[in-house]
């Protein structure tokens, strides 16, 4: 890819302490965000996403921090900041985040203008008036109908689907360059999933943003990302464009994900499952993190870490199956029916 | 509101009704010897005494005392102190005294909301360090010593090493009252610190909390403009009862001090048998008590439009 990316995290190591033990919840993790783009980050619970994207805007766990690699954006190494002076020049301004859950992410005692107001003020050198009216304007581009007496109300007078409308506009108050969407969706009913997803990518393109979308719902990755990265024990195990993830993956996990479709489940069976747990991040771990789940696992997955084998230009996957002395392995039949049912479809 | 509002008292006034009815009903079980006062009791002759109670009613039918009882208080005619101050107005027995003690109270209120909140703030704030530490000792030391102890060292320290005079004194009203302040401070501060503290962490621990972070904003403002506040909110409750109530003075602060407010006075006149006293006393405080739930209420209102105290037709 010729173009320079405008977030790129190398190697980053995030390390918990938990009563007294290290957990490394980021595993010499790697990502290249480019700008305009909309990358998916998918896994399971557990495997990292919320945490390694929370340390781009210095938001993790007061017992949480960044051991190793760097987080460069805007020419400096976001990874060694430490302090809220530090933090506050990029938190909210340059890089933006909408949360999960919209019934708790808002202040109940606040008026909702007030809420988008404050952030206003606060990157934009706005007060008073001027940035009352801001406001007004942002709550009108969220889609919320009469933001005059809408304004001066309060969090408990919306519904769930309204107020993750306020979130994104309290985000994207400040024309973020970077927004990420930390499971904007999964506490919402589905029909207002749709509506939120398409209220997104129209700011996304009116405000020129790069969009990170954490989940675990590859229903969504599949309608909104343009490329995904997939995510298993603290690390990036396959990530390529959308097309190249459905279509021709290669990970063993990824394909253990995107069996477990149910769109791809047969009436009558029971739908695929990933047996076994995540791998406990308080040890080491050995060679392949996902080897200990995956059937067709090789021996050298238990001693040695497999390292990125590209595809593509673009699609690169964490696996021994891709050397060349691996033995021939096939992609399972479900990933050639998701091909085929995909192609149909088109 | 309003019409909220007069519901809300005519439920006080029934309440209050009630308790002092039933306070009224009890204190007419004591033996009739207690409605004469020690000297009487020695030279009075039984018919003395007979003529005496007759004459005030004391011998008819307790129905029918009630009904005098309640005509009486329609005229704030509260009767007369026998025991405590013979023959004084019970109202003027308590007017002499509850301005002492509410001054006193008062202010030391005001102290503690302030000391101590401010301590609260700073607990929350530097959570699990050492100020919070501090702050968590002293509340401790303040709960688990008796307070005879801690006041003795008070009084000590005051009095020995300050030179503070160590009895209340109404000619040197301003000096002597610091160290019964103070006491009546001490406790208050740990409250106000401890619960300041636990919702303050409480609210800081809520998604809300990380929205305004991850929005920009420092900590600083993200702890005055959304954390104080919220937090204030369970306190505020209980403000107005407290403010009230501060007329009630303090039992052991005043005895301590020798002085001459409310803090004792329901007790003496309970061990004294001075019934009228006693009654007065149950109808001011319960109907400051309500009166203060009710003003809580209304701030609480005041302050989180979640609450409506006020069905205004709307789905609950």
């Amino acid at each position: 890819m010729a173009k320079e990316p405008i977030l790129s995290a190398k190697d980053v190591q995030i390390q918990f302490s938990l009563r007294g033990r290290k957990l490394m919840a980021i595993r010499k993790c790697s990502l290249d965000l480019y700008e305009g783009e909309t990358l998916a980050i998918v896994g399971e619970s557990g495997s990292g996403k919320s945490v390694f994207t929370k340390s781009f805007v210095g938001m993790l766990d007061a017992n949480g921090s960044i051991v190793g690699g760097s987080i460069m954006y805007d020419g400096k190494d976001i990874a060694k900041y430490k302090t809220e002076k530090e933090w506050m020049t990029i938190r909210g301004k340059k890089i933006a985040m909408v949360m999960q859950d919209p019934m708790t992410s808002l202040n109940p005692l606040k008026k909702i203008g007030k809420q988008i107001q404050e952030s206003i003020e606060l990157h934009q050198g706005l007060k008073g008036e001027a940035a009352k009216k801001e406001a007004l304007n942002m709550l009108a581009k969220v889609g919320i109908p009469d933001p005059e007496r809408r304004y001066n109300q309060y969090p408990h007078e919306f519904s769930g689907g309204m107020r993750q409308r306020v979130v994104i506009a309290i985000a994207v108050a400040c024309r973020p360059q970077i927004l990420i969407c930390d499971e904007p969706t999964t506490a919402l009913d589905v029909t207002i999933q749709a509506q939120i997803l398409k209220l997104i990518h129209e700011l996304q393109e009116e405000l020129k943003m790069t969009v990170i979308y954490i989940t675990h719902d590859l229903g969504v990755v599949a309608n909104v990302a343009d490329r995904v990265a997939v995510m298993y024990a603290g690390q990036i195990v396959e990530y390529g464009s959308v097309n190249e993830i459905f279509y021709d993956a290669w990970h063993p996990y990824t394909w253990a994900l995107l069996s477990a479709l149910p769109q791809l489940g047969i009436k009558g069976e029971e739908l695929p499952t990933i047996e076994g747990t995540p791998p406990n991040l308080f040890h080491e771990i050995q060679g392949d993190a996902f080897a200990p789940r995956n059937k067709q696992a090789l021996k050298i997955d238990f001693v040695e870490e497999p390292p990125f084998f590209a595809i593509t230009e673009t699609h690169k996957a964490k696996t021994w199956y891709l050397d060349p002395r691996a033995p021939k392995i096939e992609q399972p039949k479900s990933i050639r029916r998701l091909r085929e049912q995909m192609r149909e479809r088109r | 509101m309003a019409k909220y509002t007069i519901k809300r008292l005519l439920q006080s006034f029934v309440t209050v009704l009630i308790v002092v009815t039933i306070v009224f009903l009890l204190l007419r079980l004591l033996p009739t010897d207690y409605y004469f006062t020690e000297d009487q009791l020695m030279k009075f002759t039984d018919q003395q005494k007979h003529d005496a109670l007759e004459a005030a009613g004391l011998l008819d039918s307790p129905g029918k005392q009630l009904i005098r009882f309640y005509g009486q208080l329609l005229h704030f005619d509260f009767g007369q102190s026998r025991r405590i101050q013979n023959g004084v107005a019970v109202t003027k027995v308590i007017g002499s005294k509850f301005a002492v003690s509410m001054r006193l109270g008062m202010i030391s209120l005001g102290i503690a909301l302030v000391v101590g909140v401010t301590m609260g703030i700073i607990q929350a704030r530097f959570k699990d360090k050492i100020p919070d530490h501090i702050g968590t000792a002293y509340t401790i030391f303040v709960n688990a010593v008796p307070g005879l102890v801690s006041y003795s060292l008070v009084l000590i320290f005051g009095s020995r090493v300050l030179g503070l005079p160590s009895m209340y004194s109404t000619r040197r009203v301003a000096e002597s009252s610091i160290l019964p302040i103070v006491c009546l401070a001490m406790t208050s501060i740990a409250f106000y610190a401890l619960w300041t503290r636990r919702y303050m962490v409480d609210e800081i621990n809520k998604d809300y909390i990380k929205l305004a972070r991850v929005k920009g904003m420092s900590t600083k403002s993200i702890m005055v403009k959304h954390v104080l506040r919220n937090a204030f909110v369970p306190l505020a409750q209980y403000l107005p009862a407290s403010l009230l109530l501060t007329i009630s003075g303090s039992l052991l602060v005043e005895k301590f001090f020798s002085v001459p407010g409310m803090g004792p006075l329901l007790t003496d006149a309970i061990g004294r048998y001075d019934t009228n006293v006693v009654q007065t006393l149950v109808i001011l405080y319960a109907s400051l008590g309500i009166i203060g739930v009710f003003l809580g209420d209304v701030l609480m209102m005041l302050i989180d439009p979640r609450i409506k105290l006020v069905d205004d037709g709307g789905t609950r």
